[in-house]
Parts: structure tokens; sequence; C-alpha cells
């Protein structure tokens, strides 16, 4: 035998050390795809208003098991006691990896695990294909969205990865033509400096520039109207308070310049800051007509619809008074008169829409193209009807 | 580095590699390769191997062994070896002396069983690196194309991974071609010959159907399909044999598992104590040495397991019992011998099959469980009755024994093209939603519907993929 090899530890060697890169960021795609499929339930079973960006989320993936004919959970095993274990002893519960925990790697169980993700990069999955639908061009925009860039170029100074390969080479050539001693065209000559390497010269370096660019979106305002009154239980705020998080989440991350408005009303409506809206409690009767009202109020002194777009968000568990009736539909049909958009959620936890009365059937009759309704009855429901009003494809819909 | 540079590795592995010429193990050639963690969590994902073709279940893996590393739910190995020619081993380089001279102890042993035992010698260990490599080149060559692409790559690699261990197990046995089989076919229909002939009529010969694909329930299920689905392109059958490949070469890792770890745990311990080392070393040597080797309750420790099963026979080829002289006879070699006749002739199966003795078993209190409602509860003890049981249990939870064995019996089910599988039960159920995946990915790469014909609950069913999707029919 031979003396044995060492090879010294080679920190540096980025190759190596990070060879997993590649198929990491690859399984983070799948990670991703998996989210989006199951994020329904992971909306459901987090609360995550108020959380912050960086709150790490558990997420059981589902996606990305590795399949195999493996055995089921009938198979017996055997362990290692302690000396004296006895016919009967309980070792373990089945379905789990067996006794003690890990068993060997061939168990299903092994192969279900979670993964963690940032609140932020649960938002931006979500919202991935959502936007304002129906922008309209106005007057005086002002929104700054989508930064894209455009090639502008090229500089001897720039990032690694906007190296411009083929013109590096092409001043490489340049520079050797130049640099090339007059011959009298001697073969001699020629062939030696054939051979003279000509190594590559930081000043042959040449980066692609490129410039950013905005785009220039109409301006854009979201009224939040939320119901606080008495009737609206823990239960209801928390639904409420949900959509309306998801709804400030998407707007903040896929719009820079979009104005929020939050108004809160009961018997009377008032305009209340962010932290207000998100976590205070009031209480009282109910008239839906105040927070339209307040919100047309708004609108004219502040976002006049031939500049703005607006968009108005109402959430309620409908337990209107009666008399109000009558002037709320008046009220949300003027204010879906103004608006692109104009949603009505409506709060009902289970069961609770058959001994309560519901402004479903009142709006009923309220027959605009831009104006929606949802019933939010679980957890569950959320997503789905915050994807029924801001879908991509509702622009379409409309159109057709 | 702590307390060592590399110098003072050479200078033990010289003394290590003297010890172990003495001992009689017989090693290839031997590299070590200094790493970080970092390094030390990638080489584990892609198995050891310094290069291998792109997935992302390796990416996967990776996530997994760090974050387990991370919170501390697992430490990393102290070494990796793989079979190769010179085998290769890692050393994390944060090891204090008297681990990396463990370490370096224990990868000899691997080295010595590499190179020795039955299960190692289809593999040509001298190709192994070349080998992956290979196929890695050939992997990233398809995923460049931009006329596949990933997306193509990865859906063939995926469905492959699910099938790259329905294969034959012992590589020892030779597979026979498509002409023997027919040969043997032919000659099994052959009449008998009869000494009476001239008074009985002669019975009639029966021509075999020898143009059905199998012949024989075929194992290598990749393989098979492979050779036998018309429609694949070369590309994807070139990927199924990549995947083929990389499995066979990891299947002797699999099927020794027990030995090979009990074995290089055996010579680290008779190296080091043979290495005359200072107390301060030797303690921390016994405290690792235990740590590594201990039962951890409920499971089964392979170094430990391993470890036992060697010292045992040892002893009783050197110094046996009285009762055991009456019941076996005198040992017919020394322990030693006894030791490397063992290490190269033997897999896990047969090696407990032979060697765990009753007195062992009932030492080690190992003991049979079974899923009861939903808690696992002890069946079967070592006991004189129980012995048996929990053996047979042990023998079908290790190597590749854990994993179902099905296989190819028609291609062409009902005229078809039907692909239709058997899984040999043997009481123990497939895991159902698996199966149905597994499947799938089975059809992804056939083509054609496929059957899987399974017993659930005392009851043969048959899986079926097609392409309205999944079903399920009882057979009668």
């Amino acid at each position: 035998m031979v003396d044995s090899i060492f090879r010294d530890y080679r920190g540096s060697n980025a190759e190596r050390s990070d060879r997993s890169a590649g198929d990491r960021t690859r399984h983070r795609q799948k990670v991703r795809e998996s989210i989006r499929t199951n994020i329904a339930d992971i909306i459901a079973e987090e609360s995550i208003i108020g959380k912050d960006k960086d709150k790490i989320i558990k997420v059981p993936l589902r996606g990305v098991k590795e399949y195999r004919f493996v055995y089921g959970d009938n198979a017996p095993g055997v362990g290692q006691g302690d000396g004296n274990t006895e016919p009967g002893q309980v070792v373990g519960k089945a379905g789990t990896e067996g006794p003690g925990g890990d068993r060997a790697g061939d168990r299903p169980g092994v192969d279900y695990y979670e993964t963690d993700v940032t609140l932020e990069e649960l938002i931006d999955i979500m919202f991935e294909d959502l936007e304002l639908p129906d922008l309209d061009r106005k007057a005086l925009r002002e929104i700054e969205s989508r930064r894209t860039s455009k090639p502008k170029g090229h500089r001897k100074v720039g990032i690694r990865a906007r190296l411009d390969k083929r013109r590096t080479a092409k001043q490489r050539v340049m520079r050797k033509l130049a640099t090339r001693p007059e011959t009298d065209g001697s073969e001699e000559q020629e062939t030696d400096e054939a051979e003279r390497r000509f190594p590559f010269h930081t000043d042959d370096l040449r980066y692609r520039h490129v410039e950013p660019k905005m785009r220039r979106e109409s301006n854009a305002v979201v009224m939040c109207i939320m119901d606080t009154s008495g009737s609206m239980d823990t239960m209801k705020k928390y639904l409420a308070r949900s959509f309306f998080f998801l709804l400030y989440q998407f707007i903040t991350t896929r719009y820079r310049n979009v104005e929020i408005v939050f108004i809160a009303h009961h018997t009377e409506a008032k305009e209340v800051s962010e932290e207000e809206f998100f976590h205070k409690g009031e209480s009282g009767g109910t008239f839906i007509s105040s927070g339209y009202v307040k919100a047309l109020e708004i609108i004219h002194e502040r976002y006049h619809p031939s500049i703005w777009n607006v968009y108005a968000f109402h959430c309620s568990d409908g337990d209107n008074f009666d008399s109000d009736n009558p002037a709320a539909l008046r009220s949300a049909r003027e204010l879906a008169e103004v608006c692109n958009l104009f949603g009505y959620g409506e709060i009902k936890p289970l069961g609770s829409r058959y001994y309560e009365s519901s402004m479903l059937s009142v709006f009923r009759r309220l027959n605009m193209p831009n104006f929606h309704t949802v019933l939010i009855e679980r957890k569950e429901d959320i997503w789905p009807s915050f994807k029924t009003f801001l879908a991509k494809e509702r622009a379409s819909e409309g159109a057709a | 580095m702590a307390d060592y540079d590399l110098k003072d590795l050479v200078a033990w592995d010289a003394r290590i590699r003297e010890a172990v010429a003495k001992l009689g193990l017989n090693c290839y050639d031997q590299e070590f390769e200094l790493c970080d963690h970092y390094q030390m969590l990638g080489y584990m994902a892609y198995s050891g191997m310094p290069s291998h073709y792109p997935h992302w279940s390796y990416g996967k893996q990776y996530e997994k062994l760090k974050t387990l590393y991370d919170y501390g739910v697992s430490g990393l190995p102290y070494e990796m070896v793989i079979n190769a020619k010179p085998s290769i081993a890692y050393l994390m380089r944060d090891n204090s002396l008297l681990l990396q001279v463990l370490t370096m102890a224990h990868v000899y042993g691997h080295n010595d069983f590499f190179k020795n035992n039955f299960t190692f010698r289809s593999t040509r260990a001298e190709l192994t690196v070349e080998l992956f490599k290979a196929h890695a080149m050939r992997v990233r060559k398809y995923v460049e194309d931009p006329s596949l692409g990933i997306d193509a790559v990865e859906r063939v690699l995926d469905a492959a991974h699910a099938l790259a261990f329905q294969r034959r197990r012992n590589l020892a046995i030779r597979k026979l071609s498509r002409e023997e089989q027919v040969k043997l076919t032919m000659e099994a229909a052959q009449p008998k010959p009869d000494s009476y002939r001239k008074i009985h009529r002669p019975s009639e010969f029966q021509a075999p159907d020898v143009n059905k694909v199998p012949l024989e329930p075929e194992q290598d299920l990749l393989l098979f399909i492979r050779d036998y689905n018309p429609y694949l392109t070369e590309w994807e059958k070139d990927l199924l044999t990549i995947v083929d490949e990389g499995a066979r070469s990891f299947l002797p890792m699999i099927e020794t598992k027990i030995m090979n770890e009990g074995w290089a745990s055996y010579w680290h311990k008779r190296i080091l104590d043979s290495l005359g080392l200072d107390q301060g070393l030797y303690l921390e040597f016994l405290v690792r040495h235990n740590q590594v080797v201990r039962p951890i309750p409920g499971q089964i420790n392979p170094y430990h397991l391993g470890l036992k099963i060697w010292e045992d026979i040892h002893r009783r080829y050197t110094n046996p019992a009285p009762e055991e002289i009456e019941r076996d006879g005198r040992p017919d070699r020394t322990g030693d011998e006894k030791l490397f006749q063992v290490r190269e002739v033997e897999r896990d199966t047969s090696f407990v099959r032979r060697y765990l003795t009753a007195e062992l078993a009932r030492e080690l209190d190992l003991f049979k469980f079974e899923p009861r409602g939903s808690d696992l509860v002890v069946s079967e003890v070592s006991d004189e009755d129980g012995f048996e049981e929990v053996k047979e249990t042990l023998l079908r939870n290790i190597g590749t024994n854990s994993i179902p064995v099905i296989k190819a019996e028609d291609a062409d089910f009902g005229q078809n093209r039907t692909l239709y599988l058997r899984h040999y039960h043997d009481g123990r159920d497939l895991h159902l939603e698996y199966a149905e995946k597994t499947l799938a990915y089975v059809y992804a790469l056939w083509g054609r519907e496929c059957a899987l014909e399974t017993v659930v609950r005392g009851r043969r069913i048959l899986l079926i993929y097609n392409e309205r999707g999944f079903s399920t029919r009882t057979i009668k």
C-alpha cells in the first residue's frame, strides 16, 4: 500500500463548498409551487394579522415528497430495549417513526416535513398573480409601479453578472493588434508572437450598463371600510381584519404609491389610522350608510374620481338597522358609481347567517357591474374571497 | 485547526497503516480530504460523491440536513467514506486530534470491507468517481439542451428515482440474458426422460410461449421499462440508465450496513488499542467510541448491533464457553481467520441469520413491536420462544428487505400493452397513498396503463393507473 494522500482544507473553493446551490434553488421553487397551491389552508391556519414581516411561518409541504413503494402501518419492527422489556409494553405511537423517534429512513412519515418561510415571502408568493383590477388611465399619473430596467450602452466598471464577454474579448483582440510590434513579415517572428501569451487585462473588461426605468401608473386610492359595531364579535372582527390585512399587505407590496384610507364605522363613521383600524375595538349599533357617506365625503374632498382610481372594500356582519337599509343602498350605489371596484364582504361565521339579518339580499338590488359581494363564513373563505375581488382575470371577464 | 496540523495527521496515518498491515486488513489506497461542516453537508447530500448529477431532491436533502444540524437535532458524522479505488474519505477539520485518529482507523475498516466483501465485487471501485462524473455531465447536457430543458429532465428523473431500488438485490447472482432464459424455458418444457418409453405413450411436447415479455417476472423495473417501452427517446433511456447505475452502486452499502459499520467500529477499537495511546487520549477515545456504538433505546443502532456480533464471533472462535463447544464443536480456525472469512462472504441478511445467537439477542434485549390501535406494542422478546420470531422480523427490516418486492409480470397484459406488476406480499401491506403516487410515476415512464397487484388487509386488489387517473379493483 502506498502512502495515503492528504488534501488539506480549501475554504475558498466556492464551487465545491456550495455545489448544492442550484439544486437548493430548484427545491425552493418546488416549495413555492407547493405553497401557492395550499395557500388557502395556510392563511386559515395561521394568524398573520399584524405580524412582523420577518415572522417565520411553518408551512407543511405536500408537493415535494419523494414517493416510493414503501410499507404501510401494519409492518412490525425490531428494537433494542434496556434489558427488561416485557411483552405488552407500549414503546411508541403508531403512525410516527417508530419508538423513540427516528426509525429507518424508508417510512413515509419521514418525508413529511415543514419548511420555514417568512411572512414577506409568503405574501410575495400569494400576490404573484393578483392586481388592482380595471386600473384606468387618469390625468396626472403618480403611482410608480413595476420598476424595470433597460440596457443602455457599456461601461468599464460594473458587477460581474453584467460582464459582456463578447465585447471584452473584442477589446482584448483590439489591444493585441494595437500592441503588436511592427514586423517585416518574416516567418520566424510571427510564430514567436503566436506563442506569446496575451492575457486579458482589466482594461479589456466591458460591462453592460442598464438604467432603471419607472413605469408610472394611474393614481389609486383604496378605501377600507370596516364595521366595528357591537355585533361584530371577536370572531367576526378577526375575519374582517384578516381580510383587510391581506388587502393592506397586497397593496403595500405590489404598489409603491397607492393611498390607503381607513374608515371605521358603527352608527357613525370616522377616518382612523392604520394602527387604530387593526387593533381598536368599538361598540354600538350599525348604520352601514354612515361608512359609505364618509367614504364619499373623503373621495370628494381628496380623491376626485377624474384623477384617481378609487377602490372601496367594506366588511360587515350585515346586521344593519332596518331603517338604514334604503339609505345604505342609496349611498352604496353612489359609491359604486365613483369607484372602479366596490367590494362588499359579509362576515357570517358558521351558522350565524340563519338568525342574523343580512345585507346581501339588500345589495342584490344594486345591479352594478363593478360591485361585488362575497360571503365569508370561515377562515378558509378569506383567501378565495380575496381572490374573487382581485383576480387578474376579472378585467377580461368584465369586458366579455 | 485546533491542536494539530496536517503533518500530525500524516504521522498518525503512518502509525495506523502499520497497525492495519499487522492486523491483517487488506485495503485500497486511501485519500483523506479535510473539509468544514458546509462541505460535509454538501458531500452528505450527494452521497459523498465528488461530482453528482443535479436534482432538486439533493437540494432538499441538503436543506434538511442543514436544518437538523443547525437546530442541534443531529450532529455530523465524523467522517464519510466512499467505495472507490483509491478510497476517498472526508474528515471534519474541526474535530480534535483524537477524533481524527479514531476516524482514520475507522475509515481503514470500511476501506478493507469495500475491497473484500463480495457484494462490492460487482461495483467497479476504480470507476466509481468517474461514473458519477460522467452521469453528471450527461444530465447537465440534457438540462441545457434547449429542446429538452430542466422540466422534461426532471419529469423522467423524478419518476426514475421513485423506482430506483425496485431492482434485484443480490448482484452476485448473475442475471440471465433473454437468450439464456428462452433456452432454459425450452429445456424445461422438454418431456422428462422416461425409462419406460417403450411401453408408455410418449408425452406430447407443449411448446412454451417464448415471445412473452418478460419470460420470467422481472425485478429490475427501470431497465425493464427502458428496454420494453418502444416510445422512449434515447435521452429518456439514458436517464433511466443513469439512475439505475447510480442505485446499483449504492446497493451494496444498503445490503451491508450492519456488517460494514460494525466491522469499522470493531477494527478502529483494535487499531487504537494497539497504538499505545497515552492516558489522556485513550480516555477520550473510550468516551467517543462509546458514543458511537451505544445502543439507542427502542431502535437498532447498526454500529452497536454489528460490533456486538463481530465481537461475539471472535469470542466464540477464540475462547468458546464449554456449552458452545458441546453444541458447535471445537472451532476449526482462529478468531481472526473466521472474521476475515465472514467479512468476505456474507451480507447483512445472511450475517444476522447465521451469527446472531439467541444468547446475544437476549443480552441486547432485542424485541419485536407491532402497531396495536394507536400504540406500538412489544409483541415478542428474545426469550426461548420469541427469539426466532424477533430474528425473522429483524431480518425483514434490514438491508433491502425493508423495500417491497415488486416484479413486472407482463408487458402486454390483456393484449393492451398494460404493464402488469405484482407485489410479492409477505404480510406487510403497501402504504397506499405512496403506492398510488408511485404508480403514477410508473405510468409516466411506461406511457400506457399500469396495474399493480397487491394485498390490502387480506384482500387481493389491483391498483390501476391510466390516462383517466387512479382506480382500484378487487381481484376475485
